[in-house]
């Protein structure tokens, strides 16, 4: 169960409109290493992940992902504020605005459509979390580059921040991965699906461990 | 915490809170179309009221809900445990 808090993760509040950066950061919104399929991408994965810090981890970044989401959002809504459609035509915006106007749809940098094939949820833990952790490091990429076309302090700002949270999200998935490591039974050397072929034994009772 | 909660058990506290919270819901979308509905602000009122109480209780004596309400008075991040509200029990 989710429930709305009326603010956003970290502040945006943008006052030079820039339509040529909002097309750029929209990729962050509905794009291939965008915040949406972060956040569909762990919260769907959830189901298949047997155990508990992993289920933590996924739950819990999964519902961060969505207010970095909001903040994109508000990130390119502020960008486009207030604009003419000759503004926002000039900028390259254009064929976006003849089908959006202002809202806010998402999409890659380069329009294509978010789809959910941006996305794995395997229903294997391993598999699930190496993909985790590459999505992680793309964002960080695509943050990267969009720090070095960007020199307005006012976008710089809280794209600083989900570029650092990306690092951290990153750190986190490594521990979780760990730990489902630390569970896999001493026959699966190949690290095949614990969640399905060889679900562990020999690790089940560090499971029942409630207490540090 | 209200005191007369104390007297229900955790399967009680469950129901209270998901009733609670679903009227919580339901009042929300209300009010955000007539927001000067009298009956609806009264409404409004009790079922904050039910899910704070219920809410506060189950969080002191079954578990957290929220990331705010974890009770880690023995040491130990009981967040992570188990079942989670997709695998039924609870």
């Amino acid at each position: 169960m989710w429930r709305y808090e009326k603010r956003l993760q970290h502040p945006v509040n943008i006052t030079t409109p820039n339509p040529r950066l909002a097309q750029f950061i929209a990729s962050q919104y509905g794009g291939p290493d965008g915040e949406i399929a972060a956040s569909m991408r762990y919260l769907s994965q959830r189901y298949a992940m047997p155990y508990d810090i992993g289920k933590a981890v996924l739950t819990d970044i999964g519902t961060e992902e969505l207010a970095h989401m909001e903040m994109i959002a508000s990130i390119i809504h502020q960008l486009t504020r207030g604009l003419t459609a000759e503004q926002i035509a000039a900028s390259g915006l254009g064929p976006y605005y003849i089908d959006h106007t202002n809202g806010i749809w998402p999409q890659a940098a380069g329009g294509i459509p978010f789809n959910a094939c941006e996305f794995q949820s395997k229903g294997d833990p391993i598999t699930d979390l190496y993909e985790d952790l590459a999505a992680e490091q793309k964002a960080r990429t695509t943050y990267d580059n969009i720090l070095r076309v960007v020199k307005d302090p006012e976008v710089c700002d809280p794209i600083r921040f989900l570029r650092e949270r990306e690092i951290v999200h990153f750190q986190r998935f490594g521990e979780a991965l760990r730990d489902v490591q630390d569970h896999l039974d001493s026959r699966n050397f190949y690290a095949l699906n614990p969640a399905f072929d060889n679900p562990a034994k020999a690790g089940e009772a560090a499971e029942g461990a409630k207490t540090c | 915490m209200n005191e007369t909660y104390s007297q229900f058990n955790c399967g009680q506290l469950k129901a209270m809170l998901d009733q609670s919270s679903f009227a919580m819901d339901d009042v929300l979308l209300f009010l955000d179309t007539h927001p000067c509905d009298q009956a609806a602000l009264a409404y409004y009122q009790s079922v904050s009221r039910m899910r704070r109480d219920a809410l506060a209780a189950y969080q002191t004596n079954c578990g957290p809900v929220m990331v705010d309400g974890v009770n880690s008075a023995n040491g130990y991040w009981n967040w992570i445990q188990g079942p989670w509200p997709w695998e039924g029990g609870r």
